[in-house]
């Protein structure tokens, strides 16, 4: 049986052989490595560039239609409309103050979630990471909500949170005041953060785990016999071997967190109000949801999100090879 | 002999071609309405040989999202229900110059015809044929009134009066709210008609806010203040996004609620006989008693490739007796002429759904002309969708009700620039 499938293996292989000598022989050697990546690059422009392309086109155009052929070009016009602002700081001086109200929510949003996310799951990680009973048990319950989508776990939370939900019956039960938590402004964000990092936390918690067992134990033990406590352990030893790990897992929490939608609208739809509204949701907004749709608002509005998460992910990277450098 | 035999063949392959057609029709249904129509598209197969019809069954959401993107890249099907005539207006196909009696049409459908003739579509065109009209209005929980000893608002009732007597209702009762209204803005425009709206300026474009949509804006946000409104259903979502409270009134959490007739046929069926209930109709303001029209309709789509079977199709459609027989099982209010005047026999309903059904179909000759304009005003889209965007946060304080206002005029003048 072993002969017959490495026969008709190496049958197949031997098929190519000929072209590919041929198509060396034509070519030269060193070009080869292009027809090895022509697949990969004609998928990525197709699926990547080719709609990066058309969305830098639909930003520069307005009107309902999709066809680019039926829409008038207007240049900057959706660029100008959205950056135009009394007061960056103040949505309300605004011409677009939905989509400022959607990028301060964000800005907020990716700083307490990102903050806080990092935060615990260092600490869970550490928890972790020590010789505790059941730690396999605690590791698989930390990841199981990362396994879920993330439309059941808005949709776990809503049950919960929702004015005849868990929580309230619980609060009732105990005699206490029930809230409505997802119709007050600052309990809905509270909400959507807490929610966002306990559907997320699992995944960094494994990223940071892994990044802790690497750290060398012999480091520790010398750390030990020269009698240095514990917190200076983690302060001295711990968190700047982590440090290069910690940053990987910034970078996509932050990445992450910009991007955040698909929990936070089945969770509060963006309300009370724009309470909840992040970028996206914004986006999709403007792009899908109301009529008629505006696509090129829409369209400069994710690109303008697109350049800020590059500056980000630039100045990430420029860090860890700073870091990398000095050794 | 094989090359004739080769050549015959194909001339019968061919002459088959051109006559099976097969029309694809995309349905939603609220109830039973795409059931009820493949079942009567069995006629018109029968009376048509050769033309066959495939119902593709799909949500609601597959009619507003899919739908217009498929047309606008030339595919999709060769009929579909819609509700939204004037964002599809210029992909619906005129079938006046096909049809055999476009005056019966025209005198059976009238008003609802001019739903569709918008845009550039021609002023006399046949595009649509409403087979569900709808109306808003409302419905009330009357076990609770009873329980509450309270008198029901009779009808001619004032929203004041509703607000007032649902207050009392829900204080004795102890059911968590009194009154909810449907997020959006046509269930919202309604009763801003009846404080006084004019929704239009003289070139009869929307949306325009004046002393009686402020009036009903201001009383609308101090009932979500007081919780005369359910501030779960507005406050409860972001955006334009659709929330109803069915659940509720359902649930009987609800003293009353103001919604449409396409909910009586669900109310029936859910609600059963846990407790009674009843449609009050139009509900009045100081300036009218007006709900607003509206309702799915079936179209022909202009990218078919069989526009003279999509014509003969909607013909049958239109027919009283076809109308009837759909409308008996789907409990439907009629679009057409003839049946509103003569009632339909519903199949199988209680006297609940009887009784809403007739409060409802009632209630439609009072709807003032405002509320038919603004049905087929071609942006009307744009007018439903930031109502609630704009409103909700004056309902949760993010803008006051003069810069939500404000910003809800805007909002719609930048969205109507943006489609012409």
């Amino acid at each position: 049986m072993a002969a017959i499938v490495r026969a008709l293996y190496e049958g197949a292989f031997n098929l190519f052989e000929k072209p590919m000598q041929m198509l060396q022989y034509s070519l030269g050697a060193h070009r080869m490595a292009w027809v090895f990546l022509l697949p990969n690059l004609l998928i990525f422009g197709l699926f990547t560039y080719l709609p990066i392309l058309l969305n830098v086109w639909y930003a520069g155009t307005s009107g309902d239609r999709i066809l680019l052929g039926e829409r008038d070009w207007t240049g900057a016009a959706n660029f100008a409309t959205l950056l135009d602002c009394g007061s960056y700081l103040d949505p309300n001086t605004c011409r677009r103050d939905l989509f400022w109200r959607a990028v301060h929510n964000t800005g907020w949003f990716v700083v307490l979630q990102v903050g806080f996310m990092i935060l615990l799951s260092l600490i869970a990680a550490l928890i972790l990471n020590r010789n505790i009973p059941l730690k396999g048990f605690f590791r698989a319950v930390f990841f199981y909500p990362v396994l879920l989508s993330p439309v059941v776990v808005a949709l776990i939370w809503k049950w919960i949170l929702q004015r005849n939900g868990v929580l309230n019956a619980g609060l009732d039960w105990a005699g206490m005041p029930t809230v409505n938590w997802l119709l007050d402004p600052s309990w809905a964000f509270f909400w959507i953060v807490f929610v966002s990092i306990w559907a997320n936390m699992g995944f960094y918690v494994l990223i940071l785990l892994a990044g802790l067992q690497s750290i060398p134990s012999d480091v520790y033990e010398a750390a030990e016999m020269d009698g240095t406590p514990a917190w200076r352990s983690l302060l001295r030893i711990t968190l700047p071997l982590l440090t290069p790990t910690l940053l990987v897992v910034m970078v996509l929490s932050l990445i992450r967190a910009v991007q955040a939608f698909d929990e936070i609208y089945v969770l509060t739809g963006g309300g009370p109000g724009s309470a909840t509204t992040l970028l996206i949701q914004y986006i999709y907004d403007v792009g899908f949801a109301t009529r008629p749709r505006q696509f090129g608002l829409a369209a400069a509005a994710s690109l303008l999100m697109a350049g800020v998460l590059l500056v980000l992910t630039l100045l990430q990277l420029a860090a860890t090879r700073k870091r990398a450098e000095d050794g | 002999m094989r090359k004739t035999l080769a050549v015959s063949a194909l001339a019968l392959m061919a002459a088959g071609a051109t006559q099976a057609q097969e029309l694809r029709f995309m349905c939603y249904q609220d109830g039973a309405e795409c059931d009820a129509w493949a079942e009567a598209f069995q006629s018109f197969e029968a009376e048509n040989p050769g033309t066959t019809v495939v119902v593709d069954v799909v949500p609601y959401q597959a009619i507003i999202e899919s739908l217009p993107i498929q047309l606008e890249v030339g595919e999709g099907p060769d009929l579909a229900r819609i509700t939204d005539y004037g964002g599809l207006a210029r992909f619906l196909l005129d079938v006046r110059p096909m049809v055999s009696d476009p005056d019966l049409i025209e005198a059976r459908y009238g008003p609802s015809l001019a739903w569709a003739r918008v845009g550039d579509n021609a002023p006399d065109g046949i595009y649509n044929i409403v087979d569900q009209l709808t109306a808003t209005g409302g419905f009330a929980n009357a076990t609770l009134f009873e329980q509450a000893g309270v008198e029901m608002p009779g009808p001619g009732a004032s929203w004041a009066d509703w607000a007032e007597a649902s207050r009392a209702v829900r204080d004795a009762t102890g059911v968590d709210f009194a009154m909810a209204i449907d997020r959006t803005g046509h269930r919202f425009a309604a009763p801003a008609m009846s404080f006084g709206a004019a929704l239009f300026n003289d070139e009869g474009e929307a949306l325009v806010i004046d002393d009686g949509f402020r009036s009903f804006s201001e009383q609308f946000v101090a009932w979500h203040e007081d919780g005369t409104l359910a501030r779960d259903v507005w406050a409860g979502a972001g955006g334009g996004t659709y929330q109803d409270a069915a659940g509720e009134f359902i649930n009987a959490n609800l003293v009353m609620y103001y919604s449409g007739s396409w909910q009586i046929g669900r109310f029936g069926r859910d609600i059963g006989d846990a407790f009674d209930w009843v449609a009050t109709g139009a509900v009045c303001g100081p300036a009218a008693c007006t709900g607003m029209p509206g309702g799915a309709g079936i179209v022909g789509l202009n990218r078919t490739e069989h526009p003279e079977a999509v014509a003969k199709l909607m013909e049958f459609v239109a027919r009283d007796d076809i109308q009837a027989q759909v409308l008996a099982q789907t409990r439907n209010l009629p679009a057409n002429a003839e049946l509103q005047a003569n009632g339909i026999a519903y199949q199988d309903v209680t006297p609940e759904v009887a009784a809403a059904l007739t409060a409802f179909a009632a209630s439609v000759p009072d709807f003032s002309d405002t509320a038919y304009a603004l049905q087929g005003y071609q942006f009307n889209r744009a007018v439903y969708t930031n109502i609630p965007a704009r409103l909700t946060q004056a309902i949760v304080g993010e803008l006051s009700l003069d810069d939500a206002l404000a910003r809800l005029e805007q909002d719609v003048a930048d969205a109507i620039a943006e489609a012409r």
